[in-house]
This record gives structure tokens, sequence and C-alpha cells, in this order.
């Protein structure tokens, strides 16, 4: 009944967050108990239908080759139809089910880390419209309404990662954010364009069935172009390299809204859109290729970056990248599943660790540098034991969450190609350690007596209760209940544990932890010495590779330098060329001027010439006038 | 016998005499009585006109009587014109009048 | 005979200005009431135009036919189709939203208001005419209030708002003498003599019978090209754009940006295209060429601008390429996307125009390194120049993106690396709106702007009207889009033609 209400009403599920935007920006802004209380409820309605959805899926066998699909149109004119509507298949209904269940959770820790802001209601309407457009763009029928959706995504992050839009930081990140998106845009719209004049069509449904066709007619050469063009969407919104940059710098937005943007929406849809599109990407083993090595060494550059950040929520931006980096990997290499359960389970604690890391941000009144906090484990308990849960799920060790996803990506890398492997197998080491570092350093160790941390309340500790829990149960319960049956593609995969590859990860992340604690260990800070021996490798790090000042050099000499060359012809040349002219007429008004004396005798002298001229010249021609009437 | 083109050389040279007052001489008042031969000597071509070859003889003369009330007019307008000018620049030599230039 | 419903639009602004003449230059409140009445009669009546047009059967709507000029073929035809219901419309909002951006004129607004509602009446008018000759004669009508009202009430900045009148005065008449050029050539060799109309129907139908060589098509369609091109701004024509728009009171801005321009567009089509079939195929690979310069020549200029009003007009220039590139695609789509994105972009740029007028009125600076953290002191100016940025950078959701993706596809048969260039345009244009929003409205408060005053009273006007129809329009883009199709739509038989038609002589 209720499944069936959900199914039929899915639409609801962007809508009901979307109306409680409008209500609020509309009308709520000057009562944040209420704007509040109604976007809470507005989303948790979203959630109970997402529910219902994924209650359908599974009793009404709604499959990837038999999804359940409503759509409109929205406008059309001969040669292109453009339509909107609902596709709900395992992976949309998997999407819901976690998008709206982690904006649920953020939303009611906002209640808690927002108060005093004084755009309260704001924050929460802005919340809202991020998480409908997300919504709306995971149950997109066809490219057009993805990128649609996907821009408004965009356009949130922007709002809210310039949520603080007094501070320069915080403004010149937001627009960051939107910028290096865009350049994605760019490629992602003309492959849009190009699939909408080779096909006829952006609807995922036939596209799944003409792209096969295509290929087995004219090669993939042509395809393979525009695959990776789409691909240039992702790369920007899922923070792949070398478009990555606006990701840390997200972090100037309030927490809350990081912990979205990682977790639930935003960095998750560049994912979605690759498997989204899969039936496209898997019949073009050169893009599978790309994608497969880009993210795995997005992963494992992002990590390296990780390895020696120090503000708390950098660290977790880049252990971000690199998680997505993983994701990529998993779609690169042909496992759909392993992605999108490394996506669910990532999202529940990377929410988790972004949450926890607001509430001691939080207690700690922003400050940041985790080597500043140290000893929080005393003054803050439950944030302690629900972080430790998180790097844990994060880590890969067994039962926790990111144990099966992991193990997933690695048996399927390992199947494709070893290099992959290894590098993904190293990056979970790396992964171990970084996030093993940022434990010890901030909650063991010395307390830093200049802290006054206090635990944060129940509003804020409540939704990383529930995200613990998911973060212990979301790898191991999808795992026995068959995920890989519903969320797939082509045939469902039965994949059992790979004793040998998960006890392998599972001692590489044992091995990084234990790196750490040799290093960051009952509150040393043995790093010192290591930062001096590698000095370079180091300072590379540190700065992240240089990328965001190469690309700063870009902008402000190419860029600009040849915008000001364009403005200086525009003044000069084209310009130029309209006053010359301008100058020119009137040095010749200038000469004809000298014909106007002022004396009417001289007019009058004139005029006497001009008629007796006139008249020669009749008299000349006369003949001709009268003989044909022509000149 | 007197004929049309006895007329016609007398308004020729009332033509001639006045244009050449028109153009050379240097008194407002001088060139007014220019354009006035002037416009006489049209009223002599047209009445001469109407008297010897014109069907409806009336026409030239009824068009000649315009031109003397035009004349009139324009001796009115243009004598006020010169003794304005003459109270505001003291002058009425045509040489001096050139400030409607540019 | 039904009541003149295109007529009462148009004469409805003539009559307020005639009632304006009435009241004393004191009556500053009332003469602006009467303004905002007259202008209000017209938007109403234009909406009932636009939503009453039956789309599904499309062809000419809410026809008046008067005789007028018989001897010279000319007559006061009125009409609106799938083409011009969407201009008239726009005309009437931005008319509409003009006067109330013009609400603190206080500097003679008798004579103000009068040369506003008469320039708003003469842009009304050339897009309901069916007539050339009528079309002509509200185009010249439009064009001295705006060299008037700038010279009178515009602001000098980096040129003079004497030159930059001049400028754009001089340009407008330099393209409708090219203009009058390229129709009389048409008019006088369309029929012979005695059968000369200026009825567009009629002479649209003129060069399917083959009245007119394609030679002579070639030849008109230059004049015609270089009339509407430098009206619409087409590089390199496009100079007096940003300097007028700098220079010009805010209404004008809003009015020239916002409709005047797209007299071009539209007449590129309903005179270029339809009339010329031949002359536009051979021109239009030029007339792309220069549409992807001013796509990505101006977008780049608009980046080191300094003045928000030169940024809009340069940003304008730059989305009138995307137009110029739809409409030489030669396709339905691409023509579909040409009208309504001229549609969107009267929209935004009005919205644009209002709000930087705002700003100008309370801070007295235009130059965006003065300016910072508006945000804190002007909300809700904020939320409209935000909306207006938003639409500029072609967010989905708002005006403009349908328009522009409609333009894309459409031109991406037609002219692939053309498409491609003009699409990185999107890029540039994120660049420099991303810029001006974050110096203009965001970063750390200016203690200087604490005491100026927000949207209040008439200025909300602008920001709810068009922020309406900026909203409106992009979800509910088929409201738009039907009607602009079914005026384009029809064209489908000629576009074939165009397409399977000989180059001429080797075509550019």
């Amino acid at each position: 009944m209720w499944a069936d209400f959900s199914l039929h009403h899915a639409w609801l599920i962007p809508l009901l967050p979307a109306l409680a935007f409008a209500i609020i920006s509309f009308f709520l802004l000057r009562s944040p108990w209420l704007a509040a209380r109604l976007a809470i409820a507005a989303m948790g309605t979203a959630f109970l239908i997402a529910l219902g959805v994924v209650w359908a899926v599974g009793s009404k066998g709604i499959t990837v080759e038999a999804p359940f699909v409503m759509k409109t149109v929205w406008f059309s004119m001969p040669g292109l139809v453009a339509s909107m509507g609902v596709l709900v298949d395992p992976i949309a209904a998997m999407m819901l089910f976690v998008v709206s269940l982690i904006s649920l959770l953020v939303l009611i820790y906002s209640t808690g880390y927002m108060t005093g802001d004084p755009g309260y209601a704001r924050f929460f309407a802005f919340m809202s419209l991020f998480a409908a457009s997300m919504l709306a763009m995971v149950i997109a029928t066809n490219f057009l309404q993805m990128f649609v959706f996907w821009e408004l995504v965009g356009l949130c992050s922007y709002l809210l990662i310039g949520w603080y839009f007094f501070k320069i930081s915080a403004r010149e990140a937001a627009k960051k954010a939107f910028m290096t998106t865009r350049i994605g845009d760019f490629g992602i719209l003309l492959g849009i364009l190009f699939l909408q004049i080779a096909f006829g069509t952006l609807d995922f449904g036939e596209l799944a069935v003409k792209v096969p066709a295509y290929v087995q007619q004219n090669g993939v050469a042509l395809l393979t172009c525009v695959a990776l063009l789409l691909f240039a969407g992702p790369i920007a919104k899922s923070g792949q390299f070398p478009l990555h940059v606006w990701l840390p710098d997200a972090m100037e937005g309030p927490t809350p809204v990081s912990a979205l943007i990682h977790a639930a929406t935003m960095v998750v849809a560049g994912v979605y859109l690759v498997a989204r599109a899969f039936a496209i990407f898997s019949v073009l083993p050169g893009a599978m290729t790309v994608i497969a090595w880009l993210g795995c060494f997005t992963a494992l550059f992002a990590a390296a970056i990780a390895l020696t950040q120090r503000e708390i929520k950098r660290i977790l931006a880049f252990s971000t990248i690199s998680q997505l980096g993983y994701m990529m990997l998993a779609l690169g290499v042909g496992s759909l599943t392993a992605s999108m359960f490394h996506l669910m389970t990532h999202a529940f604690f990377k929410a988790l660790l972004f949450l926890g890391a607001g509430s001691i941000l939080h207690a700690l009144h922003d400050k940041a540098d985790i080597f500043e906090m140290g000893g929080l484990r005393k003054s803050m308990p439950a944030t302690c034991a629900m972080m430790g849960i998180a790097v844990l799920a994060i880590a890969g060790i067994p039962p926790f969450a990111g144990f099966f996803s992991k193990d997933e990506i690695l048996v399927a890398a390992a199947h494709v190609s070893t290099p992959l492997y290894i590098g993904a197998s190293f990056t979970a080491f790396l992964t171990a350690f970084y996030m093993a570092r940022l434990f010890l350093v901030a909650f063991f160790g010395e307390e830093n007596p200049h802290n006054h941390a206090h635990e944060s309340g129940l509003a804020m500790l409540a939704p990383m209760g529930v995200l613990a829990v998911f973060s212990i149960i979301a790898g191991i319960v999808p795992f026995t209940m068959g995920f890989g049956d519903w969320v797939r593609f082509g045939p469902a995969h039965h994949a059992g544990i790979d004793w040998g590859i998960a006890s392998a990860s599972t001692l590489i992340a044992l091995a990084g932890f234990g790196l750490a604690w040799a290093i960051y260990g009952n509150g040393a800070r043995r790093s010192d010495a290591i930062v001096k021996q590698v000095g370079v490798l180091y300072s590379l790090s540190l700065n992240k590779f240089y990328i965001d000042e190469i690309y700063q050099w870009f902008n402000r000499n190419i860029v600009t330098g040849l915008a000001r060359v364009l403005y200086w012809v525009d003044l000069n040349v084209v310009d130029g060329i309209v006053d010359g002219a301008a100058q020119k007429s009137g040095a010749v008004g200038n000469i004809l001027r000298r014909f106007q004396t002022g004396q009417t005798q001289h007019y009058a002298a004139l005029m006497l010439m001009a008629t007796v001229m006139m008249t020669l010249i009749l008299a000349i021609t006369a003949g001709a006038v009268a003989g044909g009437g022509k000149i | 016998m007197i004929g049309l083109s006895h007329y016609l050389l007398v308004g020729a040279a009332l033509f001639g005499l006045g244009l050449f007052g028109l153009l050379t001489k240097r008194n407002l008042i001088a060139v007014l009585m220019s354009i006035e031969l002037m416009l006489n000597s049209v009223n002599i071509n047209l009445v001469a006109f109407s008297r010897f070859s014109a069907t409806d003889a009336a026409a030239g003369q009824v068009f000649s009587l315009f031109i003397i009330a035009v004349a009139a007019a324009e001796v009115a307008v243009g004598l006020a014109l010169a003794y304005a000018i003459y109270r505001g620049r003291d002058t009425v030599s045509v040489d001096e009048m050139n400030w409607l230039k540019w | 005979m039904s009541f003149p419903v295109l007529s009462t639009i148009l004469f409805a602004p003539i009559a307020g200005a005639a009632a304006i003449t009435f009241l004393p230059t004191t009556a500053g409140s009332t003469i602006k009431k009467v303004s905002a009445a007259s202008m209000g009669i017209s938007f109403l009546l234009s909406l009932m135009v636009f939503f009453g047009y039956n789309w599904q059967t499309g062809g000419m709507q809410f026809v008046e036919t008067l005789t007028w000029l018989p001897e010279m073929g000319a007559s006061y035809s009125l009409g609106v189709d799938g083409l011009s219901a969407p201009m008239i419309l726009l005309t009437a909002l931005i008319g509409f939203a003009g006067v109330f951006a013009s609400w603190r004129v206080d500097e003679r607004p008798k004579e103000f208001f009068i040369l506003f509602l008469l320039l708003v009446a003469g842009v009304a008018g050339t897009f309901v005419a069916r007539d050339l000759f009528l079309f002509l004669l509200c185009y010249e009508v439009v064009v001295i209030p705006i060299y008037i009202m700038i010279i009178l009430w515009g602001s000098s900045k980096r040129v003079t708002k004497e030159y930059a009148a001049m400028k754009l005065t001089i340009y407008l008449l330099l393209g409708s003498a090219f203009l009058l050029a390229g129709i009389l050539m048409l008019y006088l060799n369309a029929y012979p003599a005695g059968a000369r109309t200026f009825s567009m129907e009629a002479l649209a139908k003129a060069a399917s019978s083959g009245a007119l060589s394609p030679e002579f098509q070639k030849f008109a369609f230059f004049f015609v090209m270089l009339g509407f091109g430098s009206l619409l701004s087409m590089w390199p024509f496009h100079s007096w754009s940003p300097d007028g728009y700098a220079g010009a009171p805010t209404a004008v801005s809003m009015v020239h940006a916002g409709v005047l321009k797209k007299i071009g567009g539209y007449g590129l089509i309903r005179i270029g295209l339809l009339m010329l079939p031949l002359g536009f195929k051979f021109w239009a690979p030029l007339i792309a060429a220069f549409g992807v310069a001013n796509v990505a020549y101006a977008a780049f200029i608009a980046l080191v601008q300094k003045d928000m009003k030169y940024v809009v007009g340069y940003s304008s220039v730059s989305h009138m390429g995307y137009v110029l590139i739809g409409i030489a695609a030669a396709d339905v789509i691409g023509i579909n996307g040409a009208v309504a994105n001229m549609f969107a972009h009267g929209v935004m740029s009005a919205l644009f125009f209002a709000m930087i007028g705002h700003i100008y009125h309370a801070t007295h600076t235009r130059h965006i390194p003065d300016l910072g953290g508006l945000a804190h002191q002007m909300p809700r100016a904020t939320v409209g120049f935000f909306l207006a940025g938003m639409a500029s950078l072609g967010l989905p959701g708002l005006i403009s993106f349908v328009p522009e993706f409609t333009i894309f596809v459409g031109s991406f048969k037609a002219f692939p690396l053309f498409a491609v260039l003009a699409i990185a345009g999107i890029i540039l244009t994120a660049l420099y709106v991303l810029r001006v929003l974050a110096d203009v409205l965001f970063g750390p408060r200016r203690s200087e702007w604490d005491g100026v005053h927000d949207l209040h009273g008439a200025d909300w006007v602008p920001l709810v009207v068009l922020g309406a129809f900026l909203i409106g329009f992009g979800f509910f883009p088929s409201l738009l889009m039907d009607v602009v199709n079914s005026g384009i739509e029809p064209l489908t038989p000629l576009l074939v033609k165009i397409k399977t038609a000989a180059t001429l002589w080797g075509g550019l």
C-alpha cells in the first residue's frame, strides 16, 4: 500500500523539500524555528516515501532491466523533445534512500550546529533545495533532466559554500567550486548535444538500446570521445584529478554543508551520472580504461595530499576525493555494484566524520588545526567514540561498512589489472594512516589547555549516532542481503568474500594504523624528523602539488591577459575605426563648411552660377531630351 | 510694332540690373530694392506672356498680382529685419552680416 | 470587428504620453502614476495576447488592417504570430518594469516619461507591424527619444554621455540607412510597378515565386544584414552597445538591451530569412562566425571591466552571439532557440539593469572595486542581482537555459566548430558573472554603505515582475517554447528549401 503509493508518487521526494525551500524563502525567513521544523518535516516525509520506494523495488521486482518509469513532456519542438520524469530502479532507489536519509540527519544536526546564525531560516531553505535538486537528479529519466538538476546542485553548493559570504575566502571558494564544475559542464553539455543529435534522444532507456547497436555498426572511436566529454562533468563534480581543486576549498562552508556535499549530494552526483549512463560507458573500453586509471590515480594522489594536511576538514576533503577515486575506479573496471556499494557506505561514514568534525569545531569555536586540538577524548567522549567507528569504517576494518565495499572494489580491480589493484591497495594503506593520524592527534595525547571543549548537544549527537549505526551495519547487512542482486549492471554478481584480498587489505589497513601509532601514538610528534628527510615530497604534498597555483597562474596570466588584450583591441581597433570614421567625417565637414561664409551674396552668386550651369547643360542636351526623353 | 520680345528684353534688362545690385550692393536696403527689381522683371514677363501667348489670358496676371502681394510682404519683413539689425548691430552693410554661418 | 487589442497596446503609451503633456511639470508623482497606468494597460493586454495566442493553430492572430497609403501599397496592419507574440509581451513587460525602475527620476520627470512612453510605443510597433512601412516608421520613432534621454538623464563614466548618445544614435541611424536601402530594393524588385506592396506576407511570397533572383537576394541581404546586425550589436558593429548602456539612464538601458536590440534578431528572421532566403543562405556562415566572435570576444572583455554596466553591456553583446548563431543555423530548432533566447535575454538583462540602477542610485557608484558586501545592506537587491546573474550564465530552472540549449542543439548540426566555441562561452560567462556577483554582493561588510536603502516601494515591481518570468518560464519552458515554435515550425519547408538550394557562387 505505502510502497505502491510511494512508487507512483516518487516525484514527491524531490518536490517536498523544494516546496519547503519555496515556502521558507517566501514566508518564513523571519521565523527560524518554524523554518527548521518545516524543512525537517518535508525531508522526513520524503525519506518515508523513499523508504516506500525501496520497499516497492524489493517487493515488485523492479530491476535494472525493468525500471519503473513515468515521464511527461517538458518542452518540445520538431526534432527535440525534452521530458521530465521519474525513473526508479534499484540504483535510484538506493540513492534515494541514502540521500534522503543523510539529508534528514544533516538537517536535524544543523538545528544544533547553526544555532545563532543570523541566516538560520535561509540555511534550511538552501539545504532543502540542495537535497531536492540531488533527489530530482537521482530520479532523472534522461540526460537533460539530469543536467538541469546537476546544475541546480551546483548552484546550491555555490550558495552554501559561500554561506559565510562576508569572508573573502568563502566567497572565493564558492566561486571556485562553481567555475571548476562549469568547466566540466562544458564537456558534459557537448556530450549531451552529441547524443541528442546522433541518437535523437537523451532518454537513458532508449540510449541503452541504441548505443550498443551504434557501436556494433560504427565502432567505438567517436563515441569514446563523446563518453570522455560526458565524463568531464563527473571529473569536475566528483573532484577527480585535475579538477579536484574546488573540493578542499569548499570546506569554507558550514560543516553540515560539507557533510551533505561530501556524503549525499554534489560529489556523488558525478559517480551517479557515470553509473546511470553505464550502458554507454560499458561498451566503450577506451573510456572505461580512462575512468579506471583516472580514478586510481585520483585516489592515490588525494591520499598523498591528505597525509600532510593539518586542518581537520581539509584532511576529510582529500579523503573524499580519494574515496571518490575508488568509486570511479570501480566503475572503470566494470563493477557498478562495487561502486554503488562504496558510494553508500562512504556516504554514511563520511557524513559521520564530517558531523564529528563539526562537533569538534563547534566545541572549539572553529579552531581547525588538528595539532591544536589534542586530548579531546576526555572532553568529548561520545564524539570520540563515533569518530572512532567512522575511522575504522573508512580504513576498511572488518566488520565495519567500509570493509565490504572496499573489498568488492579491490576484487573487481584485481580481476582487471594488477597495477590498479596495487594502486588501490596502497591507497588503502595511506587512508588508514592519515585517518589514524587525524584520530590520534585530535583525540589522544595531551589536552590543549587553551581549549575548553565540551560535548555537543543531543540535536547533534543523535544524528551522529544513527550514522554510527549505519557505518557499522551498512556493509554487512546489504552484503548478506544480496546488494549485488539488485544494484548491478549486467548479470547479477555474487561476489563472496575473496579471502586472500580481504585479509591482505585488512593487514594493509592495520599496517597503516600501526605506522600512524608509531609516529603519532601517545601524543608523540615524531613526524618532524621524517619531514626533514623527505622535505621535497612533504612540501609537494602540503602544497597539494601546486595544482592550485598552476590554475591561478593560468587564470591570471592567460585568461585575464587575453581579456586585457581583447579589451585593448576593442577600444583601440574596433572603436578606433569607429572614432576614426567619425573624425574623418568631421574633417570633411571642416572643409565643406568653408563654403558656408555667412555672406548672403555669396550664396546668391552660387545659386546664379548653378542656375547658369544647369541651363547650359539643359541647352547642350536639349537635343537628346527632345529626342527620347532620356539623358 | 512693339512685340513680345521687347517686353522680354525690358524684363531681362531689369532682371540683370536687379541681379547685379543683389550681388554687388553692400547696403541692405539697396539689396532689398534690387530684389524688388527682379520680382518686377518677373512680373513684366508674366504679364507679357499672358498677353501675347497664353490661351487663358488671366492666369499670368493673377500670378503677378500674387507676386506683388508677396513682394510687399517680403519688403515689410525685410525692412523690419533691416531695422532690427540696424538697431542691434548698428549696421546695414551685408558684408558685416555673416554671423549665421557654421 | 473585434476589440483592437494590438492597437490598444500600441497606443496606450502614446495616450499616456499625450495625457502627461497636459500635466504640470511639478506633478512628478501624478506623471509617474499616469505612465504606470498606461504601461499597465499595455502589459495586461500583451499578457492577454501572449497567453491568448492559440499556438495550436498558429499563424497571424489578433489581426487588424486599415488602408493607409494605397498608392504605395502601405497599410496599417497589425498582427502577432509565434515570432512576435513573445516580443510584444517582452516589450510591454520591460516597459512596465522600466516605469517603476524610473520611479526615482526627479529631474524633469515630465519629459522623461513622455519620451519613455513614446520609445516603448515605437518598439512595440515594430513587433506588431505586418507592414514594412509601418515597421520602418516605428523603428525611426524609437531612435530619437533614446538620444535625448541619454543626453539629459544619462551619466558620464568612461566616456561622456554625449559621446555615448551620439555613438549609439549614429550607429542606429546608419544601420537603419542600410536597412532602408535593403528594404527599398526588396520593395522595388519584388513586384512590378503598380502591384508593389509593403505587406510582409506578400513580400515573403515574392522570393518563393521566383521574382527575386539569387544574385539580387544576396545583394539585398547584405544591406539587411548590416542594418539588423548593427542593431543586434553583431561583431564588429557592437561597440555602441556597452558605451550606450553605460551612458543611458536605467530604464533606457532596460528597454534598449531588453527589447530594442531584439528588433535586430526579429528582423533578421522576419525580413532577412523569410523574404530573402537565398541571400540568407549565402551570408549565414558569416553571421555564424560573427556570432561566435560576439560570444567569445565580448565575454572575454566583460571579464576585465570595472563598471557594472559595462559588464552587462558586453555580456549582452555576448548573448546576442548565441542568437546570431541560432538564426544562422537555419534550422527549426536553432531558430526556436534564438527567438526564445531573445526573450530570455530581454528579461534577464532588464532585471540586471534595474538592479544596477538601484545600486547606483543608492551608492552613487558603479565602479566594481568600490563596491562589495552589498548583500549585508541590500539583501533584496542581492536577490534580484543574483537571479539575473544566474540567468545570464544559463542556469537551468531559469529562463535562459532552455533557449541556449536549444540553440546549441540547432547549431551543432550546421556549424559544429562554431557551436563548440560558442558552448565554451558558457565557461567565460560564468567567470565574469561570478566575478561581478562576488565583488559587488559578497565579501566583508563595508561601513560606507550602511545607510543605503534596499529595494522598497516601487523598486519591488521590476524585481517581482521580471523575476516571475525568469523563474516561471525557466521551470515551464513550454509556455514560451510552444508559442515560439508555432511561429517557427511553419518555416520548415522554407528551411528545407534553403538547405537544399544550390550554393551561390561557391558560398562563403
